[in-house]
Order: C-alpha cells, then structure tokens, then sequence
C-alpha cells in the first residue's frame, strides 16, 4: 500500500454517488504499529476508531458466514483478497479511482477499497464469486461473455458487480442510466460499448425472468 | 547491479523488437487460401472460450498469487530528479521485525525520481514498506530539467554527456529543394503530443520462486519469452533455467515487453532468501517509473501544387522521451501518401524522467497526428474535400510510391465504407461554417502499420489417444483473446469445434513466438497453428484411409466422423480412430516466411463526429466509423473490441491525458487515476467498426495481419480534424483541453 505513510492527498473518489457509498473518508496516517500483530495497512478510518487494535468481526460473505480477526483499519478490499483469498474482487487503485474492487453491500456496489472490513459487518456482502448460480452464471456474467464486454478482464469482476447493482436498482435502464450507473468504474482497454450492450441484454434476460 | 542489466532496453520499438524476433525461414510456400465461406468459425463472431474464468473472478492474474511461506517486496525510488547516491546504509531496515532481505540497487548517478535505489523483503506488504523509511541514502541533489523546452535551452542540465539534443533519425528521397519549387502553394505547421501514460488496469506484477538452480517468475507481461531470455542475462543464469509463466494479465499497452527491474528484484531477493517473492506496483509507481509515450514536438511543411498534388514533404521533429531517445515518428510521413520529394529529421530531447516505452502504435500516432491534422489544414487552404485531397495522393507503392507496390492495399475500400457510413457529405463544406452554442464538425484521419507477423512462429498441436486436441504456444493472451482465435483456427481447420481444443499458452516454455505488442501476435501465431492443424487434419485423413482401405483424396470428415466420399456406407469415428494410437500425436505448426519483392502494411481510416460548446471548451465526440484492412479477420467479435479500444485510448489521449511533471521537484503531479485524467463511461461515443476483408494470400497461410496497433493510429487525428471542421480552427496540441479550445477560440474571435 502506498496510502498509509501520511505522504499523500486525501482519498477523494471519483464520482460523487459512489462516495456516499463508500464508508470512510479520510486517509489516515500512521507513525507507528504495534509490533507481533499481524500488521495492515490504514487506507481509511473514521476519526474515532482506534488504530491497530484487533477485532474479532463475523462476515456475510457470498451467503457463508465467516468469523475472523481482522485489523480495525483494514479495508475490506484486503480482507477479502488477503484473508479470504477472494481475489476476483481486483486492487486497480486502493483510493477509490477507478471501481475495480466493486462489491455489493445489501445489493449496493461499494469500493472495497474505501471501506473497512469492520464496517461491513451485519450486511451481506457479495463478491464476483459468489454471483453465479450452481450451474448457471447470472445473466450480467452470461451477457458479458456472450457481447465480449472485456478484453484483459481485470475490470470486469468490478464493472459486473457495479451492473448488477444498478440492475438491483432499476429494472429498465435506459442507455443514459447505464452509462451514469457505470461511470465509477474505469476500463482502460475501452470495451465500454460493448459493456453498455451487455447491460441492456442482461436487464431484458432478467426482465423476462 | 548495471543499468545494462537491469532494464532489457525497453525503450526498444516495436518495429525493432519484430525485426529482432523470428528466423529466417525457407521462402513462402503459399498455400491456397480458403475462401471465407469455407469456414465455419474464421471469420465470424466467437466469443471467448476463457470468458467463464473472466466473468467468474477465476482468471489467475499475477496479482492474484499467493503462495505458502511468499514474501512481499517493496522498492525504495529516488525522490530526485538528479542526484549523485553517496551511500546506502540497510543496517536498520534489515533489523526491523519481518524483514528477511534487503539490497542496495544502486551506485553514483540518478538521473529520474523513481529510479530504483534500494529493496526490501518482508512478509507483508507495510512492514516492506515501512523498512523502506529505514533506509538511509545519502544524496547529492543535482540540478535536473524535466520540460522538453528547458532542455533545449543553452545552459540547461545536461541529462546526457554528449547533450540534451541528439540526432536520432534521418531520411531524404528525391529532391526537397526542387519539390518546394514545383510547388504553387507551401505551407508549415507545428504540432505537439504530450506524455501519455500507459495506466494499465493490473499494475506492474511479478511472483518469483526458485526450486534449485531453476527460477519460475509469474509475470504480467506482454512477452513470455522475452523475460525469460531478459532475466537470464540480468541474473547470469542459463536461460534454460528459467521459466515465465502469465496466465491472464491485466493491459499492457508495450509498458510490458521485456523483463523489469522489479522483476529481476524479485528475483535477487527470491534467491536470497529461498522464499517466493511477490512484487506489485502501486497505482502510484505505475504512473511514473514504467514509462509512457514520449511527446513529439513536431514541424511539416510541404509543397504542394493547385490540384492538391503534393510535390514535397519536409518533417522536422524533435522528440522526448525522458531518459530514453523516444520514438521516430516519420513513417506516416514518408510513407501514407505519394510524395517523391521528402526530407526527414528527427531528434531526441533527453530530460530526467523514466524512459519512455513503447506504447500502443509507438511513433505513429505522434507523426499521424501532426500529418493528418496537415492534410486537413492543407485541403482547406487548397479549397478541396479533405478526402479528396488524400486519394489525390493515394500511393500503391511503399515510400510514397517509389518503392516496393503493397501486396494488397484496402485503404481506397476504407475510405468509401467509412465516409458512407459516417455520412461524409453532412461534414461543413467550409471549415466553421456552423452558428450557435455547440457546433458539429466531421473529421476523418488515415492509418498505416506494419502488422505483418513473425516467420518462425512455432506452435504445436497434439492429439490424444482419448480424442483430445491441445495447441501449444508460447505466445500470451494480453486481453485479445489470443486463446480464442488460436481454438477457432485450430478447430475450424479440423473440422472440430472451438470448445474442442484445449489451447495452452502464457509459458515460455512451449514453443517460440513473438512478444504480443506491434500487432504481432495474430499474423505470426495463427498461421503456425493453421499450419500444424492442417498437417494434423491430412495425417488423420491418411489414418483413415488405411483404417477404411480407400484412398486418402476419399476422405471427408463430417460430425466427428471420417468417411468414403464416394461410399458414406465406409464410415469410422474420429474418436475409433485416435483410441488405438500407440502415442499422442503432435504436430509441429510453423508461421512461414513471406515474398521480400512486396510491402505489407494495414491500412485504415476513421471518421469522427463532434460537437463542441464554444462557451465551455469542452468537445464532445459524437460517432467515430472505423474502417481497417487487417487483411483476414480470425474472429470478428474480439477484433471488433480491439477497434473500440483502440478508438477510446485514442479519443482519451486526444482529449484528456497527459503526465504533467513539476520542474521543481522534477517529480509527476498527477500519479493517479484521479488527476491523470482518462476517458470514462460518459465519454464514450458511439462507433461502428468495419472490416474491408480483404486477404492478403502472399503474407501467410491464413491472409491475415495484426490488428493491434491500427484502430489507435488515426482516431485522435481523425477527432482533431472534426473539431476543425466545426470550429475553422485547428487545435494542434493534445490534450485538447476545455482550456486550450478556449483560448484558440478567443484568438479566432469566434462569437456564440
């Protein structure tokens, strides 16, 4: 992590809707850790929470309930990638930049970056892991394979999560709506289009049921 | 460690890294080409067959490695621009808790802030990062320059001994003098590109372990084979002895073509402390130490007569790419349109930041910029349709129509497609001409790019006794789905299907193909696996002709099942067929060589829609209809995505993007995807990408050329051109800002 020695701006997000999601705020910084605990990074804590101490959290993490320690200033970012070694959910930017860690909090895409683990639980919380049914993918993943919305992929899981969110929302998008939904989330080999295409396709399989 | 070492010279170009690559093999044994309906995949749309792994979050990228016991590595950079490193003390760092290693990486001069200066292993990432502030470097801080136009003042910091300007590439062809003096009208212009920066979505990541004397490194990297070969000479160790293994990597853009320095320190690192060692690039390090384009400062002026015939072309450009010698930007130059008098002269402007690196189209989309925003400004003073004016110069032959005649050339094709298709005759007849608060203008720029494949490319398809057909190459997915076009050429050659065939790739240990930049990847890889597939598909005919004791010209293969042409009744299962081999069979597939009597190149051409608001600045773009002759198109569904792509970065670095760099620290101001500005959801336009298909049956087996590169060449141009067209006024450095259409708007006083 690069957030944590004090040596940068604040964490600003991108787009304004997603920084009423996102949890914490402020970039804290760090002079010291407690040696002999397991040590993580503080990308974002809110003022009165205390620094390195340890906290026993249970998770709702793709319909399991997990209970861990955690540190109080992990990010649930690190928590699900380092922890848990749910490593679809991708770190782009740590700073709430570009929407590549993109989960969904109770249905709503959340910067995992831009929130601590602590703060997630109680709420259900669903990676691009736990999106796919048994044996059939959900109709956003069918829809990006099948309108080729990638090409390195590495925004995808996020660009999916932050889709079905909106599709969680709003039914019958129009093209403006899925474009605005999307706007938090940056795909530099720029399928967009075709992401825009893949939407609009999985809202018509999902209407029809 | 040396410098020499450190970096496998990734200021290396494309062009130069393809002409690097390969063997010289027998001459071209053309193979009949099969016309497009002959197949039932190449050609048409396939979706990924590795788009599961993508949707599910199971695609394994670099970052995504953990292994038992893997230690993290931390790099500590330079925070000047220019200094001399007196000492490097790691005493302190090395006693901090968690640290298992740690090495000094570097004596005497720095020349760039970041350069690599010192390395820490830990077993995590913030004790890594913490030890680094435990490092004590003691500094003679030097006078820098990091501003192009500051190093080419008298008296500036010489960056280089032999100075901050250096030749770097020259041309002539005919006579300039005399074409300048044919010409009823010259003219000159200057225009400028700026620092774009690669930013791919998975930084810079490597994982390295050692079992023994022999080294695995997982990489994200454009070039398997190039690491290995990189990292062998960085480390002394036999290439033999090391293997690079990238199963998916998130964009590369040319910042990956060779091995890193952070590569080979995890590597070091790895050694010393027999414990796998992880690498990744913060989003920070990724925008300022892992190169970007250089910028082009560049001047044409050209001759040219009353009918729009241009009679000479004269380009002086002086490029920076930081510490690097940048990029020669002349090819569009000397060789779109035909001109028999040309003068080329082109230098490098060295200041202290990070090499350049090659990125996406090195050098042409700097020259294509600068001179198709010439031959728009050319065709309005000359009073003609800018298209015109370009097929009044179309060349068939390379070097503007005095060398070798192009093997095939579809840019005539493009330019009728696209303007049909973006409603060319819409355009304002005179440059400007609209009224009001937001004005529309249509734009169009042309491309060239080499794009022809590697001779020598190997792949290798197996068939397995329980039926199972795997292709070996030693090629990687950088996100174009190399995977997908390598099972459609397989299968459709066999007469299987595209889910059929398991296609390994991404280890340099399969056999040898080139590096996946320079549109490389496509023309070099799938002729090899055609080439072995078809060698498969006649030794599986033979196996059935004896097995039916016909005569092989008998066989057809329908349904999995071979058969008598003549006597259906005479029938075995491919799966009967294969059940009783003794041993897998394989197939050595190699890309052959191509005829040096003829040029290759792809072609193309965009048309842009814009409108933009004159109170606020801000351009808008409206539609962009791309058109490219790429020769065969393998799978139309994942070249269509990199036509988007190519457009958006285009559109991005022509609208948005540009490293801005400090002078007084000499440090980026903006390394971040928040400050770095690129385009987002709501800039995107709408595009329409078309194929003109026509095949190139003297390249290769298949007619087909690399498509990479292409659709990023004209677009900003072709932006450019359509802001002209709305505003009469040609805004000729990018990014063009809000900012910048202001304040030319306000010197061409045009009123809402």
């Amino acid at each position: 992590m690069e957030d944590f020695r004090g040596k940068k701006k604040k964490a600003v997000t991108r787009r304004a809707f997603l920084q009423s999601l996102g949890g914490g705020a402020v970039g804290m910084s760090v002079a010291s850790r407690v040696l002999g605990q397991e040590p993580f990074s503080i990308q974002s804590a809110p003022a009165e929470m205390e620094l390195y101490s340890k906290k026993r959290i249970s998770l709702a993490v793709n319909g399991k309930t997990i209970s861990l320690e955690v540190e109080s200033g992990e990010t649930l970012l690190q928590t699900l990638r380092d922890r848990l070694k749910l490593t679809g959910t991708k770190r782009t930017c740590s700073r709430g930049e570009c929407g590549g860690c993109t989960v969904l909090l109770d249905g709503k895409p959340v910067y995992s970056c831009h929130l601590l683990a602590v703060q997630a639980e109680g709420k259900d919380i669903l990676t691009i892991e736990g999106l796919a049914g048994k044996d059939k993918l959900h109709p956003v993943q069918q829809a990006f394979i099948d309108k080729d919305a990638y090409q390195c992929g590495f925004c995808t899981p996020g660009f999916i999560m932050a889709s079905v969110g909106l599709l969680n929302k709003n039914k019958q998008p129009t093209f403006d709506d899925v474009r605005a939904g999307l706007a938090g989330n940056l795909c530099r080999c720029g399928n967009y289009q075709k992401i825009y295409e893949a939407v609009a396709s999985a809202a018509d399989t999902m209407r029809r049921g | 460690m040396k410098k020499e070492q450190m970096i496998d010279d990734p200021n290396l170009e494309y062009a130069e890294l393809a002409k690097s690559q390969g063997t010289q093999t027998a001459p071209a044994q053309l193979q009949p080409q099969p016309k497009p309906d002959e197949f039932k995949y190449i050609g048409k749309y396939t979706p990924r067959i590795d788009g599961r792994k993508i949707v599910t979050g199971a695609a394994q990228y670099t970052h995504d490695l953990y292994f038992e016991g893997m230690l993290q590595a931390k790099i500590l950079r330079s925070p000047h621009a220019c200094a001399d490193v007196l000492s490097i003390d790691l005493s302190q760092a090395l006693d901090y808790p968690g640290v298992k290693a740690a090495l000094k990486l570097k004596e005497g001069r720095v020349k760039w802030a970041g350069e690599p200066i010192a390395a820490v292993a830990a077993g995590d990432e913030q004790t890594a990062e913490e030890a680094l502030n435990l490092i004590k470097v003691e500094y003679k801080v030097l006078p820098h320059v990091v501003s192009q136009e500051k190093a080419m003042e008298q008296g500036a910091p010489l960056v280089q001994d032999q100075g901050n300007v250096q030749k770097l590439n020259e041309y002539n062809r005919g006579d300039i003098d005399k074409g300048f003096k044919e010409a009823d009208v010259v003219f000159e212009q200057t225009y400028k590109t700026s620092w774009e920066v690669h930013q791919t979505a998975e930084t810079h990541s490597s994982v390295a372990k050692w079992e023994g004397d022999n080294l695995t490194v997982w990489d994200s990297t454009q070039a398997v084979q190039s690491v290995r070969d990189g990292l062998a000479r960085a480390l002394d160790i036999p290439a033999a002895r090391v293997k690079v293994i990238k199963h998916y990597m998130g964009g590369g853009f040319g910042s990956k073509l060779s091995a890193n320095d952070h590569t080979i320190i995890a590597a070091r690192l790895a050694r010393e402390t027999d414990r796998p060692v992880k690498v990744v690039l913060t989003r920070r390090e990724n925008s300022y130490c892992v190169g970007y384009r250089p910028s082009a400062h560049a001047t044409l002026k050209a001759g040219v007569k009353k009918d729009g015939t241009l009679t000479a072309l004269h380009w002086k450009n002086y490029v920076c790419g930081g510490i690097g010698r940048g990029d020669r930007c002349a090819e569009p130059v000397t060789d779109v349109y035909k001109c028999p008098n040309v003068k080329v002269e082109e230098y490098s402007v060295f200041v202290n930041t990070c090499s350049s690196r090659a990125t996406r189209a090195p050098g042409h989309t700097q020259g294509t910029f600068a001179l198709e925003g010439f031959m728009e400004e050319l065709a309005a003073k000359l009073r003609m349709d800018p298209l015109e004016f370009r097929l009044k110069n179309y060349s068939l032959k390379e070097k503007g129509d005095t060398g070798k005649s192009y093997s095939t050339k579809g840019l005539d094709a493009c330019y009728k497609l696209g303007a049909e298709k973006i409603g060319w005759a819409r355009r304002n007849k005179k440059p400007g001409a609209g009224i009001g608060k937001i004005r529309t203008g249509i734009g169009m720029a042309s491309q060239i790019w080499p794009g022809a494949g590697v001779p020598g490319t190997l792949a290798d398809l197996k068939i397995y006794a329980d039926g199972s057909i795997e292709v070996e190459c030693g090629t990687q997915d950088i996100g174009t789905g190399t995977r997908t076009h390598i099972a459609v050429v397989a299968a459709d050659t066999l007469g299987f299907e595209p889910q059929d065939i398991t296609v390994k790739i991404g280890n340099s240990d399969y056999p040898w193909a080139p590096i996946s930049g320079g549109s490389l990847t496509v023309p070099s890889v799938a002729p090899a696996v055609r080439d072995a597939a078809l060698k498969a598909a006649d030794q599986l005919k033979q196996l059935a002709a004896k097995k039916l004791n016909i005569a092989a010209a008998d066989v057809v293969f329908e349904n999995k099942k071979f058969m008598s042409k003549n006597d259906p009744s005479k029938a075995v299962e491919y799966k009967d067929l294969v059940r009783t081999l003794p041993r897998p069979m394989c197939f050595h597939g190699e890309r052959s060589d191509y005829p040096s009597t003829f040029a290759f190149q792809t072609f193309g051409a965009h048309f842009a829609e814009v409108e933009v608001d004159v109170e606020t600045g801000k351009v808008n773009v409206r539609k962009v209809v791309a058109a490219h002759d790429v020769g065969r198109v393998i799978n139309r569904q994942t070249a269509e995505s990199q036509v988007l792509g190519g457009i958006i970065q285009g559109l991005s670095a022509g609208l948005f993007e540009e490293k801005i760099m400090d002078s007084e620290t000499g440090t980026m101001v903006n390394p971040n995807l928040h400050d770095y500005k690129i385009a987002t959801a709501l800039d995107i336009p709408e595009i329409v990408p078309l194929f003109v298909d026509v095949i190139d049956d003297r390249l290769n087996n298949l007619g087909t050329k690399g498509l990479g590169e292409p659709p990023r060449i004209p677009a900003t141009a072709a932006i450019a051109n359509a802001v002209y067209n709305a505003l009469g006024i040609h805004i000729r450095e990018i990014p063009m800002t809000p900012a910048k259409v202001l304040a030319a708007l306000k010197r061409k006083e045009v009123q809402p």
